[in-house]
């Protein structure tokens, strides 16, 4: 892989540090006015998303990284690993625990989602913003309280647990903005 | 494609135009004498913490010449000739150095006075930055006691090894490898500056020897300080200035220091500007020059925090 230079850093970079694979979110460029030139850079490690500050002295450079981001299709898991398919070329890739992570929830068969790929395996799999989802179980709908603004748990075809208004019932497909967890709209029936 | 159109808002051209005429005011009023020294010079300066950027033309012996970092040599050579006073407002240029404060070109304010010392000039560029910004909020603190009172440090007594770890303490530095100033940098800049947002127009004075760059030092309360001094407002540093170093065997130690240093941080040598050795060992007046960086200041008058709002055409844009 290529080196980058500090004053080559960009937002979306994805370079090696500490022997992992980040992504730059932020760099500025800090002097003094007299004196040693910085780059404070804000960077994301994409093995464990932690976020931090790290500086540098200004023209130091660090080793690109082998970092793809690709639309894939989720096909299902055997509970240890969960499999993606590459749609052009339908070769399958599998993702343990550590890259699924909190995703493993929003995951509906068929459905594309976007695997980002280190070294060739996927490093971390993020769902689409929204995804519809079947009711499996909640409280009985009750009539005639859309105007209260109550709401109560929803678990979801994928296991996920959503808060809904309390009229929406047991068997319904909702709307849900993955990004916050929360329930958007009642989606039509298909 | 939107990025030929300036950057900055009209009212911030307007802006602009009127602060660079009230700095003509303030030194016409004050018989302060205009120059206009070249930006494309033979000479570029040998501190390693500035790049110069390198021309294509020529000079007759055929080595390229440098577009200037300050005009500080040529208005040292007028001073040395008898000029009295003299300002000039003129761009300056700095490789390498794009940020949301810093452009490669920019635009400086660079004065001096025969006769005045570091602490009277200081006064000054007070009167004229109240003046800009219509305020009166400035003080002065020294080096030594602003890392006292955020650090509870003694910069001169301390190693780089401590300034290390007391660094590693507040910051994530990873695997940097710095020297002393390295180190005292890093805590000025990281650590010090952004707790000044809120000490208005503050002067920092009486840096240490080792940061002395072209100041004189002098022995003040039993320790040696460099004659240096900072002016930042709100927290962002806008001018430097010194009690100028006066003596042409020290200024040529200096450059061979700034050299060494060059060698060891594999950046390319520099030549010590040979016409103001000359100048020099003529006799330059006893004097104190400031330079002020003027989108800074426009920056701080219109509140904003990015160059690119003050500027007509950023680096970006250029």
């Amino acid at each position: 892989m290529a080196n980058y230079s500090t004053n080559e850093f960009r937002s979306g970079l994805k370079v090696m540090l500490d022997g992992d694979p980040c992504s730059i979110l932020d760099n500025e460029f800090v002097k003094p006015g007299k004196g040693q030139a910085f780059n404070r850079v804000r960077m994301r490690n994409l093995k464990t998303g932690r976020v931090w500050d790290r500086t540098f002295k200004s023209g130091e450079s660090l080793e690109g990284a082998d970092v793809m981001d690709t639309t894939m299709e989720y096909l299902y898991t055997d509970g240890e690993f969960w499999f993606f398919m590459e749609p052009n070329t339908y070769e399958q890739y599998q993702a343990d625990a550590a890259a699924v992570g909190d995703t493993h929830k929003w995951l509906k068969e068929q459905e594309p989602c976007e695997v980002t790929l280190y070294n060739g395996t996927p490093l971390s799999v993020s769902p689409p913003n929204f995804v519809e989802l079947e009711i499996t179980e909640t409280d009985p709908g009750l009539k005639g309280d859309t105007a209260q603004g109550g709401s109560k748990p929803a678990t979801l075809s994928t296991g996920a647990v959503v808060r809904v208004p309390l009229f929406i019932s047991q068997g319904e497909v909702i709307r849900v903005d993955t990004r916050s967890g929360e329930y958007v709209a009642r989606a039509s029936k298909s | 494609m939107t990025d030929w159109r300036s950057g900055a808002s009209l009212a911030a051209l307007q802006a602009r135009s009127r602060l660079l005429g009230n700095i003509r005011a303030f030194f016409a009023q004050r018989q302060v004498l205009e120059v206009d020294t070249p930006i494309l010079a033979r000479f570029g300066v040998t501190d390693p913490a500035i790049e110069p950027l390198r021309s294509v033309a020529s000079a007759p012996e055929g080595a390229s010449m440098f577009l200037q970092s300050s005009p500080e040599f040529a208005m040292k050579r007028l001073l040395a000739a008898g000029s009295g006073p003299i300002y000039q407002l003129g761009k300056a240029f700095r490789h390498g150095e794009v940020g949301a404060r810093h452009n490669p070109e920019f635009t400086l304010l660079e004065w001096y006075r025969p006769g005045l010392p570091a602490k009277e000039l200081i006064r000054e560029v007070a009167e004229l930055v109240c003046e800009c910004l219509d305020r009166d909020d400035w003080s002065v603190v020294s080096y030594g006691a602003l890392f006292e009172e955020v650090l509870g440090l003694d910069p001169w007594a301390v190693s780089a090894s401590e300034l290390k770890a007391v660094a590693a303490g507040q910051l994530d530095v990873g695997t940097l490898d710095l020297d002393y100033d390295g180190w005292l940098d890093l805590l000025m800049s990281h650590v010090i500056e952004p707790s000044l947002a809120l000490r208005g127009l503050l002067f920092v004075c009486d840096y240490p020897p080792s940061q002395a760059a072209l100041a004189g030092c002098t022995d003040r309360d039993g320790r040696r300080v460099a004659e240096r001094f900072e002016l930042y407002v709100d927290g962002i540093e806008l001018a430097n200035g010194y009690q100028e170093l006066l003596d042409v065997w020290e200024l040529e130690q200096r450059a061979a220091q700034d050299n060494e240093r060059r060698r060891a941080g594999g950046q390319e040598e520099r030549a010590l500007d040979s016409r103001l050795v000359a100048a020099m060992k003529e006799g330059l007046p006893p004097c104190s020059g400031v330079a002020l960086g003027v989108d800074r200041l426009l920056m701080a008058q219109l509140g904003v925090d990015r160059l690119s709002a003050v500027m007509p055409f950023d680096w970006s844009r250029a």
